[in-house]
């Protein structure tokens, strides 16, 4: 018989990867997102109470679905002493069970609580905290944490969520294919969401939050799995590529490497690999869409060797087709560093230029870094001190700051 | 992860109540803490007696004033604790929604601090 701490240890892998699915079949069996939710941890507890004596079932997941539903069963009797209702919905639960096939459509039942926590009738920072909490399962202390709020408010919002979805009864399934690539990007962009929050944070004083990246791309890797759409696979490889450079985009000392200054060696070559595979598998489609196509950005600088090896010009026309697809002034942005690459740093500068003229993106502060490092290139330090003094005020990234303040200090010298 | 769950209730309020729906309060509040008990959450807790039994302690000028009544007299007092043993913050409001008590006042939810680290340093300095 296996020792409690070794079912424990089983256990809370199990939690991390497999509770998720129970909960998804559970919402399916029971029909309510709370008594599934609840019966999850009553599985999980009579688990650790049965399996140091009967051992490791063989099939972990669902030996946790049907001890579930039966709990959840038991929990509506033991209501219905003082709810007459509940002793109906007990009964009635109990006759689905017998017609349902807990272990029929699990991946479905995945799926149906991807899309159900990625409804577009939730505000996106819904999305995001159900996602984790739910899918992932995380704890709502966690993302609090990850995304630097407090744990009541990020509790609100999920309560709310979870309101949301009961009051307006949204549907507990997959979209049909008609809607199904509308929907598919709120789950996409929610898993993007994650990722950045991780990649890149957008505030406090480290450059990268590591545990949510891994978690997108985990997240990642269940969609690729369970839904091979050309731009889920986009998306997957997209996020392997960048997390391929986390290693080189810090100095030992925590500080911000350029792309152009990494040094390469430190790239994940397995996750390249990986990445690569799926980028080509992704653009076998006939429209390429725009995960994909920044994902054979990213692919395109994997594949050098040296930052000096890099097929800029490639790079300006996924770019050119990005902007074309969806149109977007950060799009053009990029593509314009990508032209100041491919051909002269004035041809970039120019662009950068237009859209501060329309007045797009004033407040951006990687247009101001950007144009600043065009001016340094071009050897007119004056105006890029005055850039870099712009992304300076804008910047709420602690060693992004520290970055601009380098670049600028060396001006001087 | 421990969450302590303050059950606060109107002075008098109890007591204002026909029997028969104080015992049907009563019961289904037992009830429920039961399952609770069953299910592993229920980590310890305790009824208080009313506020007028309270006795309050203050370091005032020196020295301990006692005075008798709770710390602070407000219309909702607290009627008693119950240490709850839950995943995550919105489990614990999950567990304490369904709990009949809030029907007869709030709950406040707040996570038990860990102290391990503060213990740890305290005993250096006293080494």
């Amino acid at each position: 018989m296996p020792e409690t701490a070794e079912v424990r240890e089983r256990l809370e892998a199990l939690y991390r990867e497999e509770s998720g699915r129970v909960l998804a079949t559970l919402i399916r069996l029971l029909g309510d997102f709370d008594l599934a939710e609840d019966a999850v941890h009553d599985a999980f507890a009579a688990a650790l109470e049965r399996w140091p004596r009967d051992g490791i079932p063989d099939n972990p997941r669902a030996w946790l679905v049907s001890a579930g539903r039966f709990k959840a069963i038991d929990t509506l009797r033991r209501r219905a002493r003082f709810d007459a209702a509940q002793e109906h919905l007990a009964d009635e639960l109990e006759g689905r069970m017998e017609s349902a096939n807990p272990d029929g459509g699990v991946e479905d039942d995945h799926l149906r609580l991807i899309f159900t926590c990625c409804h577009p009738a939730l505000s996106p920072e819904a999305r995001v905290a159900l996602t984790l909490r739910e899918v992932c399962g995380l704890t709502t202390e966690e993302i609090a944490r990850a995304f630097l709020v407090s744990p009541p408010a990020l509790a609100q919002r999920i309560v709310r969520a979870k309101a949301r979805i009961r009051d307006e009864r949204i549907p507990y399934q997959v979209p049909s294919s008609d809607e199904l690539p509308r929907r598919l990007g709120t789950v996409l962009q929610v898993v993007y969401l994650v990722f950045n929050e991780g990649y890149s944070a957008s505030s406090g004083d480290s450059l990268t939050r590591p545990d949510l990246s891994a978690e997108a791309i985990r997240l990642g890797r269940v969609l690729v799995a369970l839904l091979p759409d050309p731009e889920v696979l986009g998306l997957l490889a997209l996020m392997l590529l960048q997390e391929s450079r986390r290693a080189a985009r810090t100095s030992p000392d925590g500080e911000l490497v350029t792309l152009e200054n990494q040094d390469r060696s430190l790239w994940d070559r397995a996750l390249i690999a990986e990445g690569l595979a799926l980028v080509d598998r992704a653009m076998q489609s006939p429209s390429p869409g725009v995960y994909t196509l920044q994902a054979t950005i990213a692919a395109v600088h994997a594949r050098a060797n040296m930052a000096e090896e890099t097929d800029w010009p490639q790079i300006v026309a996924l770019y050119t087709e990005l902007l074309r697809i969806s149109p977007s002034p950060v799009v053009e942005l990029n593509r314009a560093v990508a032209i100041a690459m491919a051909e002269r740093p004035e041809a970039g500068l120019a662009v950068i230029d237009r859209i501060l003229e329309r007045g797009e993106l004033r407040n951006y502060h990687l247009l101001h870094a950007a144009r600043a490092d065009l001016h340094r290139r071009l050897g007119s330090f004056e105006a890029a001190r005055a850039a870099y003094e712009i992304a300076l005020g804008l910047t709420r990234q602690e060693t992004e700051r520290r970055y601009l303040e380098k670049r600028r200090q060396e001006l001087k010298a | 992860m421990k969450y302590i769950c303050l059950g606060y209730i109107a002075e008098g309020k109890f007591e204002s109540m026909p029997e028969a729906e104080r015992n049907a309060a009563i019961d289904a509040c037992f009830t429920y803490d039961d399952e609770l008990r069953a299910k592993g959450h229920f980590a310890g807790g305790h009824g208080l007696q009313g506020p007028r039994t309270a006795a309050t302690l203050r370091w005032e000028n020196d020295g301990v004033v006692v005075t008798d009544g709770p710390y602070a007299e407000t219309k909702e007092q607290l009627g008693g604790i119950l240490i709850l043993e839950a995943r995550d913050l919105n489990h614990a409001i999950q567990i304490m929604s369904k709990h009949p008590g809030v029907k007869m006042g709030p709950f406040e939810i707040r996570p038990a601090a860990d102290l391990d680290g503060m213990i740890r340093e305290s005993e250096e300095r006293r080494a």
